[in-house]
């Protein structure tokens, strides 16, 4: 699934992976292949990411917002 | 006829001019290069916001959100005005500096009267000509022409929304150039709280169910300060952008009517050292002549 992480001062992450983790307000949440529809507020805390090659990567963000959408993940981070 | 050595001295000035103008004109063409880009990076982000934000725009009660609260009588306004650091870009801040003018003496002159106008500026340019004539300036962030920093401007739209919230402010304007080009940048002037209603998207008819987390209530409070922030942001940078392509055409023009000068001054220069050997000549010719005889 695609996951893209946007702020507003330029474009994060852009690319395939296979699970992420996510820092929901009320604690972290995973996102796997297929999963329904969602829109989310996330808080402070790091974003997970494993990748094709099962390689983790992680991004800091401060909160933003998540949707979850036909395999494609959008994450407006700040 | 001027004579040679002063026109000499004109040529060398005017070239040096010219060199001055034209790499001012480079410049501006990479800066603005780069202030296109942070323009065309942050769109994607603001494009997404709202098409979130209209995705949950049904269950928004607007009446009852503070931003979005017309007020009835607007007896306190602040005025937000981006302009640049530095001149040499054409009339682009005198025409912020008139449109500043403009709003204090005649749209909002009674609020001025009674003391209610107040001003956030960004750039020197304004910050200077509004604490020099009007005062009450309550915040001034010159350096943020230089380097945009959505941080600080969040910061800066965080005070704003809650200095409107406690009702210090019944309206807020700003005062930017929005860039169309590299040569026209517009001057406009839009509300910036209270909040226009959101148009109403029309439902279709198999909406996508999303699962919400917290609510959907809560989403939308939590996306309509960072929508004004953008918008804000997207103010400073459309100003920043018009800002180096203003001073790019104005660069431009110098430098072209420096070359016109020049080759004016080239074609004087000459004619004068023409007319100055033919008269050598002359008199020497003549000094022969006198010598034979």
């Amino acid at each position: 699934m695609l996951l893209e992480v946007i702020t507003p001062e330029k474009t994060i992450f852009n690319g395939e992976t296979t699970q992420v983790q996510m820092p929901g307000i009320d604690g972290l949440f995973g996102v796997l292949h297929n999963h329904a529809p969602m829109i989310a507020v996330l808080g402070a805390g790091k974003i997970k990411i494993k990748d094709e090659n099962n390689k983790f990567q992680f991004i800091e963000i401060k909160g933003g917002v998540v949707e979850v959408l036909e395999n494609k993940i959008i994450v407006l981070a700040d | 006829m001027a004579n040679l050595k002063e026109v000499r001295t004109r040529i060398a000035s005017v070239d040096s001019t010219r060199k001055i103008t034209s790499a001012m004109k480079m410049v501006s063409a990479s800066k603005l290069r780069r202030a296109q880009n942070a323009i065309q990076q942050m769109r994607p982000y603001a494009h997404k916001l709202h098409e979130l934000l209209e995705n949950l725009s049904g269950a928004i009660s607007q009446t009852n959100h503070p931003l979005f609260t017309q007020r009835e009588e607007v007896n306190s306004v602040l005025l937000v005005v981006i302009s640049s650091n530095r001149g040499l870009c054409g009339s682009f801040n005198s025409n912020v500096i008139k449109q500043i003018n403009h709003l204090t003496e005649v749209t909002y002159k009674e609020v001025a009267q009674n003391n209610k106008l107040h001003y956030v500026t960004i750039g020197k340019r304004a910050s200077e000509h509004v604490a020099r004539y009007y005062g009450n300036l309550i915040l001034a962030q010159d350096d943020l022409t230089e380097a945009p920093s959505f941080d600080e401007i969040s910061n800066m739209a965080n005070m704003i929304m809650s200095k409107f919230a406690e009702g210090n402010y019944d309206k807020v304007e700003i005062v930017y150039h929005e860039f169309r080009n590299a040569a026209s940048q517009v001057l406009i002037t839009e509300t910036y709280l209270p909040i226009k209603p959101l148009e109403q998207v029309e439902e279709n008819d198999f909406p996508t169910d999303y699962i919400y987390q917290p609510d959907r209530d809560s989403i939308t409070n939590d996306l309509v300060p960072k929508i004004l922030k953008i918008q804000l942001f997207k103010a400073l940078l459309d100003s920043v952008a018009s800002e180096h392509g203003a001073r790019m055409t104005a660069m431009h023009q110098a430098t072209d009517n420096a070359t016109e000068l020049l080759k004016d001054l080239k074609l004087q220069y000459n004619k004068a050292r023409q007319a100055a050997i033919t008269t050598e000549i002359l008199e020497i010719v003549s000094g022969a002549e006198a010598l034979d005889n």
